[in-house]
């Protein structure tokens, strides 16, 4: 018979089996990474003797979380969801009168004399409760950067025709080779000084 | 017998399984190349909380990884029900924090310890007051850079 069937076949039944035992060697021994994230930065000790930098009241844009995840924005209860709009009104503000040397002239804001005098004046001051719970405050923080990358995305389409974030997620990827980098890094850098990120975190209050 | 006799049935024939191996070899090379080897196993419970506006952490080498999270089952009875820190493959508290990061700090090369950034791996049901205690820590020990490390999605989904 099995001369005249052709060759003979070879058995493969155990390599499904090899193959199966190396498939579950791997499921138990790795794991999908999940490595993105909110990038920011702490502010450092400072020595104790320094006086703090006085800063005008208006300049600062207050956030607060309560314990249970409620916010109050400015002395006023705000949606959470209305936050990255209110945020981007003050940065964008650019209250500063023209001809003063802190006039801002990119800033498409209301220009109300109340509120932040330009973007690089302009403070997020984020305070939180002990109780509030992370993903509430995950919640704030992802909102306040998106207001200074909108904005950022903003300039960066007028000045470079392209999206910021994209520029910057290409200028810190280790791939990119050093030619590109240099050119881009000039970019991000002017993008960056229209619209620095001051995000101030007061030490955290035991409880309200 | 006569010529046109029914062959003898000698059972259901066999299914073929050759293309068996490939399917699984398949799945392995897919596991073989999206996962990366656990360091450490996790003690503690880690769903992430989602946000949109990420940035991908590049290199490796230069993350120090920090957890938190409520213990995971096994755990509950001897460490409660609390959220607590694990850094390495045990539980800390946290004044450790200070330690460890001068610890991993001072394994990794020269010329890398002052681009090291921290990665804090946290629950989204943890409360902000350990976070709190983390956050002073490493600005004690001058380790500034950390990363919420977050899955990507929409950030309302976290308030559910």
């Amino acid at each position: 018979m099995s001369r005249r069937g052709g060759p003979a076949e070879v058995n493969a039944g155990s390599m499904a089996d090899i193959a199966f035992l190396l498939l579950i060697f791997f499921l138990v021994t790795t794991t999908i990474e999940t490595d993105a994230g909110l990038d920011r930065m702490l502010p450092p000790i400072e020595p104790p003797t320094e006086e703090p930098p006085v800063i005008k009241e208006k300049n600062i844009f207050t956030v607060n979380i309560n314990r249970n995840g409620q916010l109050l924005v400015e002395d006023e209860l705000t949606d959470i969801k209305s936050l990255r709009e209110k945020a981007m009104a003050f940065l964008d503000n650019g209250g500063a009168p023209s001809g003063s040397p802190e006039y801002c002239s990119y800033c498409k804001g209301k220009r109300l004399a109340e509120s932040s005098d330009n973007p690089a004046k302009a403070i997020i001051s984020l305070k939180n409760d002990r109780e509030t719970k992370y993903s509430t405050y995950i919640t704030v923080q992802n909102e306040l950067v998106g207001a200074y990358n909108e904005l950022r995305n903003r300039e960066a389409q007028r000045l470079y025709k392209r999206d910021f974030t994209d520029m910057e997620a290409e200028y810190l990827n280790p791939e990119t080779d050093a030619s590109r980098k240099e050119d881009l890094k000039e970019k991000v850098k002017r993008i960056q000084e229209l619209f620095p990120q001051k995000l101030s975190e007061a030490e955290t209050g035991s409880s309200n | 017998m006569s010529k046109f006799a029914k062959k003898k049935d000698a059972g259901l024939p066999a299914v073929n399984t050759a293309s068996l191996p490939d399917i699984v070899f398949m799945l392995l090379f897919f596991f073989m190349t999206v996962t990366v080897m656990k360091d450490n196993t996790l003690k503690v419970e880690n769903t992430l909380p989602n946000a949109s506006e990420t940035k991908k952490l590049e290199k490796k080498d230069r993350v120090i990884y920090i957890y938190v999270g409520e213990p995971t089952s096994q755990y509950k009875a001897q460490f409660g029900d609390e959220a607590r820190i694990q850094l390495n493959d045990k539980f800390s508290s946290p004044s450790d924090v200070g330690d460890y990061i001068l610890q991993e700090r001072a394994k990794k090369p020269q010329e890398l310890q002052n681009v090291l950034t921290t990665a804090l791996k946290v629950d989204k049901n943890a409360n902000m007051g350990l976070i709190s205690d983390i956050k002073q820590q490493l600005r004690e020990v001058n380790a500034l850079k950390v990363n919420y490390t977050t899955y990507d999605g929409d950030a309302f989904n976290n308030l559910q």
